[in-house]
């Protein structure tokens, strides 16, 4: 693949970056580029003026309007998937400059705080490609259905309150519950591998974010009676003894989930669900 | 194949609700999104949902007093109707969000928390950390993933409403479906349904950068007011007073920023570069304690935005010489304000890149909520007094019960139905329920009321003995319907070929126009002379689009497409907002006429309804009655007399 140039940075940098970021100077954009599934990618660079204030989203905004890269070449406006622009609805996930993070909540004063530096753009490397940044993340999803991750209520009728619940375990559940299904987990995991076909999916590492929302509902009072299938899932092909540990999930979670508490957690249940199932035969 | 089914556009708290209730009854979803619908604007709400709860029932509220408020909330603009039948269904619905999992934050005992919010005296507000908004959503996001699993649902993600198909003409037009696209492809294609709902959220993106996500151009609203439904209320526009004004958009930042001792203020001379630590005491202009020297900080928030847009806009004195103002937290202990104001401290951080402890925050207003949208008519239900009731209060005889029903007959087919038979409007895009302002955390309450109440309406409408199902519509009204969209989509597209790089004609350009005017003349302060410029610079943008250019001719994943068809869209209903303005010639909650400055009961209790007028192109208004009945009308002074008791009294890192 073609390796961002620019190298990854840690928050200290970033701080300090902002600091002596100049104001008025303009930065390059490199952004890998491709036109459909299936066809060739490439490099397009565009010179961008920053603002105060400025992020990726308001870089690729402005090149919308003026699509025209370094080499004086006249493009199409640079496609990419986005929403709610306050790093909660998780759509604008790509690859900055080798990381993979929300491209809305990343300043450029942060990354390139100096005239002419560089800002490089990819999209996430573990989904198909659609079109240039915007990725298919469809199988993430669909990871939630086979997780059975919901609580089978009766309907929507009027019974009364959920279960009762106390501060602390609520506090548990609310840090699973802000996953976002942003994707940075999976696409920095090295046992989540691309899969194109979809008929692929069941085989392959789940990855993270789907072992975190079993456990979310395997901890709620009506959703723990999904717990067997859910584990069942989670036992089968694909499933939590694929992770190798790398712990790379936890770190680039952009809303702090304790991810690889939930793989341990889960883990547990795993070896209880096994040995019951070993027992009972179900 | 003769099976019913119900098309939902829109997948926020709105559109799952209404899906996820359908589903439940037997009756097939399609429910069509741009996003998949766990990424819908509604993740963006933080606050809370306001129901009235056993606790505040204990010490005199009540659901008919959460109807009170909200009447008076919103300077009865409102219908009263199908406000007291939401009010009455909120503690229900707080209580199926609870046993849908939503991690509603607790008390020690292990009881559901409450926090106070604006609007009212007590708690009432329920919420799920700082973002409530996001926890319903997923709640009603994994109910309605069990209906797909099911095969009873089925998501069209990515998917881009076009058109309303309809059949019939005049009063007797109706709903069979809709045009669609898909926005990978481009694939254009009709899909037949029994019944549309419409829960395509607000239209934030007519005024440039406002709190809205990306998708919520009104785009959708627009089509189907094209396409005849009437639009209510459109001048009605809720602007917020503090939002972090960014280069893509503007994020909202809490008034108890405010609340927590936070001042307002602007160098006082013009062009002042000092950083503000530099600039001195006695060289600043407090703007909000000196023009309001008993409230300062705290007056309400409609007066807050027009005091700061006046500084800005018409003074000419905002910070750094553009539309911003110093809100400033850097006189108090830090730690103090971790300890209160933690959360949204870090967000104002992580988007603007400075600590507001040692740093101003440089805020300005921004538009937020749309309470105008599609109009609706309903069936009133059994609860009809023989004559309105004055203000209630707390304590207050309450003059009917808490059962559902009182407010709406329930599942009347009419419930949230717009003047199209069959098209429905939930949500957002619904007129129905804020009037001329919403309240805090009563807009996730009306989005998820829709869905769940009026959702059953759907279902009666379609079960109709006498109804003629969608099936049996003629195979020629869909084709018609997707052989015009499909020659909208290739002259566009044809556009890209003729360019002559004019950057008049630049789609982002007109948008951007679009915006600038908007915000400037008809968002916080309205005159007749700014509104009628307003008109003559969307008539000039609505000229230049005809000559728009398209920069991108691709025939895949062409988001270049979507959005300047979406812009022509978007320069319609500005007309209609900005006519119904300036044809409102009173104030009354978030409309403000610098030439009306009082409420004109006598002229204007009265929706405004804006009607496309297809030989023009534009909208043709007129104005109905309100349909009151059961609350006396009374003038709108809380606020004036008494500073609002939950900007100084809350105490949670609170997220307006």
């Amino acid at each position: 693949m073609g390796a961002a140039q620019a190298s990854i940075i840690g928050s200290d940098e970033r701080k300090a970056n902002r600091k002596v970021a100049v104001v008025g100077r303009s930065v390059i954009f490199k952004i890998k580029r491709c036109d459909g599934p299936g066809k060739p990618w490439r490099w397009e660079s565009f010179k961008v003026p920053t603002e105060p204030g400025s992020n990726v989203i308001s870089s690729l905004n402005w090149i919308a309007a003026n699509p025209v890269t370094t080499d004086g070449k006249v493009t199409t406006p640079v496609v990419w998937d986005s929403n709610c622009l306050e790093e909660v609805c998780g759509a604008c996930t790509m690859v900055i400059n080798g990381r993979v993070r929300q491209s809305c909540s990343c300043l450029i004063d942060e990354y390139a705080p100096r005239e002419g530096d560089e800002v490089v753009l990819e999209p996430m490397v573990k989904f198909p490609v659609i079109r240039d940044l915007w990725v298919d993340r469809t199988r993430m999803f669909n990871a939630l259905e086979r997780v059975k991750a919901w609580v089978p209520i009766d309907g929507t009728y009027n019974l009364g309150a959920g279960p009762q619940e106390s501060h602390e375990h609520q506090q548990m559940r609310y840090a699973l519950s802000e996953c976002m299904t942003c994707g940075c987990c999976v696409d920095a995991c090295p046992q989540f591998t691309k899969q194109d076909d979809e008929k692929n999916w069941e085989g392959s590492f789940i990855g993270p974010q789907a072992v975190s929302q079993a456990r979310l509902f395997n901890e709620h009072g009506t959703g723990k009676r999904l717990k067997d299938e859910r584990m069942d899932t989670l036992t089968g092909p694909g499933g939590i003894q694929d992770c190798g540990n790398s712990q790379n999930c936890v770190k680039v979670c952009p809303k702090g989930i304790p991810l690889t508490e939930s793989i341990a957690a889960i883990g547990r249940s795993a070896t209880v669900h096994s040995i019951k199932k070993f027992f009972t035969g179900k | 194949m003769n099976e019913q089914r119900v098309i939902v556009v829109g997948g926020g708290l709105a559109g799952l609700a209404a899906s996820i209730r359908i589903a439940e009854a037997g009756v097939p979803v399609d429910l069509f999104s741009m996003v998949p619908v766990k990424r819908s604007h509604s993740v963006c709400a933080q606050g809370g949902i306001n129901a009235c709860n056993e606790v505040a029932r204990q010490q005199g509220y009540s659901e008919y007093q959460h109807f009170d408020e909200t009447l008076i909330g919103g300077d009865f603009l409102q219908d009263q109707h199908p406000v007291l039948e939401m009010t009455n269904w909120a503690p229900k619905i707080i209580d199926l969000l609870d046993r849908m999992g939503v991690p509603f934050n607790r008390s020690s005992e292990g009881y559901r928390d409450l926090r106070l919010f604006g609007g009212s005296l007590f708690r009432r507000t329920h919420f799920s950390g700082a973002t409530t908004g996001q926890q319903l959503l997923y709640a009603l996001d994994e109910q309605n993933r069990r209906y797909v699993s099911e095969g009873k649902v089925t998501e069209y993600n990515f998917w881009e409403f076009l058109y309303p198909i309809t059949e019939g003409e005049g009063d007797n037009k109706r709903a069979v479906g809709i045009v669609a696209q898909d926005m990978r492809t481009m694939q254009i294609r009709s899909f037949r349904g029994d019944a549309v709902i419409m829960a395509t959220g607000g239209c934030g993106l007519v005024f440039g950068k406002s709190t809205n996500s990306v998708i919520c151009t009104g785009g959708a609203a627009s089509r189907c007011y094209q396409a005849g439904a009437w639009y209510g209320n459109a001048e009605m526009i809720q602007v917020h007073p503090t939002a972090i004004p960014g280069a893509d958009k503007c994020r909202l930042m809490s008034e108890s920023a405010r609340g927590e001792g936070g001042r307002v203020w602007v160098p006082s001379k013009i062009g002042d570069t000092r950083k503000p630590a530099d600039i001195p005491e006695d060289e600043r202009y407090y703007i909000l304690e000196e023009r309001y020297p008993k409230y300062g900080n705290l007056v309400p928030r409609d007066i807050a935005t027009r005091e700061i847009f006046d500084v800005c806009v018409n003074e000419g004195m905002g910070v750094d010489g553009i539309n911003q103002v110093y809100l400033d937290l850097t006189h108090m202990d830090p730690d103090y304000l971790t300890e209160k104001l933690g959360g949204i401290l870090d967000i104002y951080e992580k988007f603007a890149g400075e600590d507001p402890r040692f740093f101003p925050m440089k805020i300005f207003p921004a538009v937020h909520y749309s309470m105008g949208g599609m109009w609706t008519t309903y069936t009133a239900g059994d609860y009809q007094p023989s004559e309105p009731r004055t203000e209630h209060k707390p304590n207050g005889e309450i003059p009917i019960g808490t059962e559902i029903g009182h407010g709406l007959k329930q599942g009347a087919p009419n419930n949230a139905m717009t003047n199209i038979t069959g098209l429905y409007a939930f949500g957002e895009v619904n007129f129905a329920y804020h009037g001329a302002t919403r309240l805090g955390a009563n807009a996730l309450l009306s989005c998820i009321f829709d869905g769940i109440c009026n959702g059953v309406s759907v279902v009666n409408y379609i079960r109709d003995e006498n109804f003629k199902p969608a099936s049996e519509v003629d195979q020629s009204v869909f084709d018609a319907a997707t052989k015009k969209e499909q020659e909208k989509h290739d002259a566009l597209l044809a556009t890209t070929a003729k360019s002559t790089g004019n950057k008049e004609n630049n789609p982002y350009q007109i948008a951007f126009e679009m915006g600038e005017i908007m915000n400037a003349q008809s968002t916080v302060v309205k005159t007749k002379a700014g509104l009628e410029k307003c008109l003559t610079k969307l008539d000039e943008l609505s000229a230049r689009f005809k000559n728009v250019e398209l920069g991108d001719g691709a025939m895949w994943t062409n988001q270049s497409l979507s959005f300047t068809r979406t812009v022509g869209d978007m320069l319609i209903l500005a007309e209609a907002i900005a006519k119904a303005g300036l044809l409102r010639e009173e104030s009354r909650g978030s409309h403000y006429r610098t030439d009306f400055p009082e409420r004109d009961d006598d002229k204007f209790w009265k929706a405004s309804l804006a009607k496309f007028n297809a030989a023009t192109g534009k909208s043709d208004i007129e104005f109905v009655p309100v349909k009151a009945g059961l609350v006396k009308l009374r003038p709108r002074t809380y606020g004036k007399t008494a500073p609002e008791k939950t900007d100084t009294k809350t105490a949670e890192p609170a997220n307006a």
